[in-house]
């Protein structure tokens, strides 16, 4: 017992010392899995002496989540998708970013640097864009791909071989796509029907997993999935035989940003961080590794050339419009909720 | 393990009788602070207005309770009827709990009357054999258990290989993948308290009944099951009490698809819901609906005690 | 072992029973087993076999995800032996109580309380102690996590003591107390030596207990803070991975190899 104890104690002066000595430059990044390289966060740490701790999460809404639990004020930085920068601007979760602090402000593609969902980019900055869509696994089925029927009313083939994104944003937007109405509606009847169809289309589905959404389309486990896709095209390479489609329906356009958490405890390292990403040669780092697209100029030169010519990056000629998923007011997002529970109870 | 420790006592004395206010403080004040507590904390909350995504706002509310027990249609503004939503919830964990909970019982207790039948000196071994398994992390069995059975997984390349089926069996993501997975979970928990019971047997009752030309199974359910009864009833509570409120196996292994109390649970603290009032009000209803089913097991052993004399 | 059939032997044996333990044993360990042999496969692929490598031991230690889980297992490690300390240390006092007080009204009461986090499920504790935390504006850290670890364990620790307390006869302290030792000589000198095996076998029950705990660890932790199980959580959840199963077959080792000690030292334990 005696032993126990003092060797108690002297783990615990270590774990001490540990933390004490790595105090003096630290940044807690808060992300998504599997989209940040460890080589980009050794490279900063290389060049500024700020050692990087990494917690992630798998869908926006548990991030906001988690932030609100009260885990806001020990990360420095989150990488929330376009509509949940609204979402946490609104919720007051954000620091703004004054004029002149970022150096390399500059570098943000002029398409991105004024977003609706960031008006003049006083808390974000770009990390990467893309789309959410679905693979469908080729040896499985053969026929027509580019409807979002695939998802909701599958072929025999498919049936109860697909995998849905565990997030309520996603699934509900692809939805509204594949009725044919908008958004956040607040017409009843669409409403009725949007959660008449989720329900029906239950049934299809043989699981929701964000996690695993490209493990279980390389293991053959699921011959659909809802997908990324620098996330598709990841499984294709790792020698899932899938097409990733762009549905004439449409599909969901995203731009994940690294935002600037309010109380950030280690603010200027955050700052310090958003510079270096803003510079081409670290975002095309992430670029090659994660395969979506940055939104920074001057990334070319750094790119891997065969990410252009990707089928994922490409969509065809009769692909539906990319939309941006939007923020519903307080009213629509509790019917929405309904929706998910009944959906998944 | 609950029931006996509190009946047992034969050993009882009361050599430290005065200081024994002392004695209890540490544990009256921790667990009062950490769990009473917060219970009570929680108690609370599920009386408050919730704050969109995330979070309360300190406004009594009876809402949370409401959107539990009444179906208000899509858009809340219908008259109260039943809601089946969370009922339909909550009985499907009693089911999947229960039916690993019977599943537990049908293996581990003919595994723990096998061990505690064995000569003594082996018995520690096979009890081993039986714990090592859980010394590995639960995420990591979970985990394993699932890469086991998908459909190309192991198992299935196993029972094609050796020609038993044609195309691979579909276990993960149904029921009965997340009946599996709280088998696996919790079966130590099954098998120790029917062990020990069966260890303390006194086995001349059995011998007696075979005198009497009792056939085997007859002693089996007439003389060594009422005996052992508390020993089987203990490890029915620790099986089945944490399969109700898990979420990694319907998680992990289910899919996700259908909500279990516990995914239910944490989708209001860490997913898409945030509707704090709420979970706290579901865990208010799951934490009471285990108590009374504790209390009535408890009550039903005092009783049985009393008829013993 | 099974071979020995005497007649007094046979009324205790049933037919099928055998088969079923080792159906049991089966379950128990299939999954393991693979998970172990596939620990040694060369591929990074999952499901192809590229021949026996050593090489996902050697990324637990090295590969990029080696630091984290380093310090996960060292975070592990500190919280659960202080809250298996502390608790076996309540626990071990409130037996003493709870089986050498005599009867008092606030015996059952008592009990109720100290079991009531092996009666509730681990969810519900997960959620109050949240709850709990956020609303009295405690920042959620290691602190929040040993606080919660102790409270959970305190059960776990109290029921291998009290059963070895109620097996342990009191004469050995009646006899020192008639020698004049005061009560607090014969609980230090004589109860507590005496319940000792009961003492580590609690503590170690609570320390597998906090070691292995996810639940109301992943409500409690605060950011950045990782433990052994929250870890491998953040790993697995993307599906299984060569190195969570070279991880996996080193715990099962240690946990084989403790078990053999503790097996040889209870064997040597005369005092059973």
């Amino acid at each position: 017992m005696k032993t126990l104890l003092k060797s108690g104690a002297a783990a615990l002066a270590l774990t001490v010392a540990a933390s004490a000595a790595s105090a003096e430059g630290k940044l807690v990044l808060y992300h998504w899995f599997e989209y940040m390289p460890q080589e980009v966060l050794d490279k900063f740490t290389a060049e500024t002496g700020i050692e990087v701790t990494m917690d992630t999460y798998d869908s926006n809404e548990a991030m906001l989540a988690s932030l609100k639990a009260g885990a806001i004020g020990t990360y420095d930085l989150a990488v929330p998708g376009d509509y949940m920068v609204s979402i946490m601007a609104g919720e007051g979760l954000l620091d703004t970013i004054a004029d002149g602090e970022l150096k390399n402000k500059g570098n943000i593609q002029a398409n991105w640097a004024d977003p609706s969902f960031d008006p003049g980019r006083k808390h974000s900055i770009p990390y990467q864009w893309g789309s959410t869509s679905f693979a469908v696994n080729r040896d499985v089925y053969g026929g027509d791909i580019q409807t979002t029927d695939i998802l909701f009313n599958p072929p025999k083939e498919l049936s109860g071989r697909i995998n849905m994104l565990d997030s309520q944003g996603e699934v509900l937007a692809m939805a509204a796509l594949h009725l044919g109405i908008p958004q956040c509606s607040t017409d009843r009847e669409q409403l009725k029907a949007l959660n008449a169809m989720l329900v029906g289309a239950k049934q299809h589905w043989s699981s929701f997993n964000s996690d695993t959404a490209k493990e279980v389309l390389v293991s053959g486990d699921a011959a659909v999935g809802q997908i990324y896709d620098g996330f598709a095209a990841k499984a294709r390479e790792e020698g899932a035989n899938i097409e990733y489609a762009y549905p004439t329906q449409g599909y969901v356009a995203w731009m994940d940003n690294v935002v600037l958490l309010k109380d950030a405890p280690n603010r200027d390292s955050a700052i310090k961080f958003m510079d270096f990403l803003l510079e081409p040669e670290n975002i095309a780092a992430v670029t090659n590794y994660a395969q979506y697209n940055a939104g920074v100029t001057g990334v070319e030169t750094f790119l891997d050339p065969s990410l252009a010519t990707q089928p994922e990056k490409n969509p065809h000629a009769k692909a539906g419009p990319g939309v941006f998923i939007e923020v519903c007011s307080e009213e629509v997002q509790e019917v929405y909720d309904q929706i998910w529970t009944n959906v998944k109870k | 393990m609950a029931g006996g420790a509190a009946s047992g006592g034969s050993a009882t004395t009361d050599t430290y009788k005065e200081a024994r206010t002392w004695l209890l403080m540490p544990a009256w004040v921790t667990l009062s602070i950490l769990v009473l507590a917060p219970v009570a904390m929680m108690l609370v909350y599920s009386f408050l207005t919730k704050e969109f995504r995330g979070g309360v706002i300190w406004e009594f509310s009876l809402a949370a309770y409401d959107q539990f027990f009444c179906d208000r249609g899509l858009f809340g503004d219908e008259p109260c009827t039943i809601e089946w939503t969370y009922l339909q919830i909550f009985w499907r964990s009693i089911w999947q709990a229960g039916t690993a909970t019977l599943l537990s019982l049908a293996i581990g207790f003919p595994t723990a009357y096998f061990i505690a039948t064995r000569p003594e000196h082996t018995r520690p071994m096979w009890v081993f054999l039986i714990t090592i398994p859980y010394w590995v992390n639960l995420l990591i069995r979970t985990v394993s258990m699932k890469f086991l059975l998908r459909d190309q997984g192991p198992l299935n390349d196993f029972l094609i290989n050796i020609g038993l089926i044609d195309s691979p069996i579909h276990i993960v993501n149904t029921n009965f993948a997340v009946q599996l997975g709280l088998f696996y979970s919790y079966l130590p928990f099954m098998v120790l308290p029917i062990y020990a019971a069966v260890e303390r047997y006194n086995f001349s009752l059995s011998e007696a009944a075979a005198d009497l030309y009792a056939t085997k199974w007859v002693t089996l359910r007439r003389v060594l099951l009422p005996a052992v009864k508390p020993g089987v009833i203990a490890g029915c509570i620790l099986v089945f009490v944490p399969s109700m409120g898990s979420f990694l196996a319907p998680d992990l292994l289910g899919g996700a698809k259908n909500f279990m109390i516990g995914s239910l649970i944490e989708e209001q603290f860490k997913g898409n819901a945030g509707n704090w009032p709420f979970g706290a009000a579901a865990s208010m209803i799951l934490m009471t609906m285990v108590l009374v089913l504790l209390l009535l097991y408890a009550r039903q052993q005092a009783r049985a005690e009393k008829a013993e004399g | 072992m099974a071979t020995s059939k005497s007649a007094k032997f046979d009324i205790k044996t049933y037919g099928g029973f055998k088969a079923i333990t080792m159906l049991c044993l089966l379950v128990l360990y299939a999954p393991l087993v693979v998970v172990t042999i596939y620990s040694f496969n060369a591929s990074v692929s999952l499901t192809n076999w590229e021949g026996i490598s050593l090489r996902w031991y050697v990324d637990v230690f090295t590969g990029p995800e080696s630091e984290k889980f380093k310090i996960a297992a060292l975070n592990s490690f500190v919280i659960a032996i202080i809250a298996a300390t502390v608790s076996t240390m309540i626990a071990t006092l409130a037996a003493t109580a709870m089986i050498r007080g005599g009867k008092f009204k606030l015996r059952t009461v008592s009990f109720g309380l100290i079991s009531l986090p092996l009666m509730v499920p681990e969810i519900v504790t997960a959620v109050a102690t949240l709850i709990f935390f956020n609303s009295i504006g405690f920042d959620r850290g290691l602190m929040t996590i040993i606080l919660a670890h102790t409270a959970f364990c305190i059960p776990f620790a109290y029921l291998p003591i009290s059963a070895r307390m109620q097996g342990v006869e009191d004469t050995y302290e009646q006899a020192a107390l008639d020698l004049y030792a005061t009560k607090r000589q014969a609980f230090t000198k004589i109860l507590v030596p005496l319940m000792m095996p009961g003492i580590i076998s609690g503590f170690i029950l609570a320390f597998i207990v906090s070691l292995d705990d996810f639940i109301i660890t992943n409500f409690v932790k605060g950011a950045g803070v990782e433990t052994l199980p929250t870890a491998i959580f953040g790993s697995v959840k993307q599906g299984m991975k060569p190195n969570i199963m070279a991880i996996s077959t080193m715990l099962l080792g240690v946990s084989v190899l403790m078990v053999t000690i503790s097996y040889f030292v209870s064997k040597s334990d005369n005092t059973k």
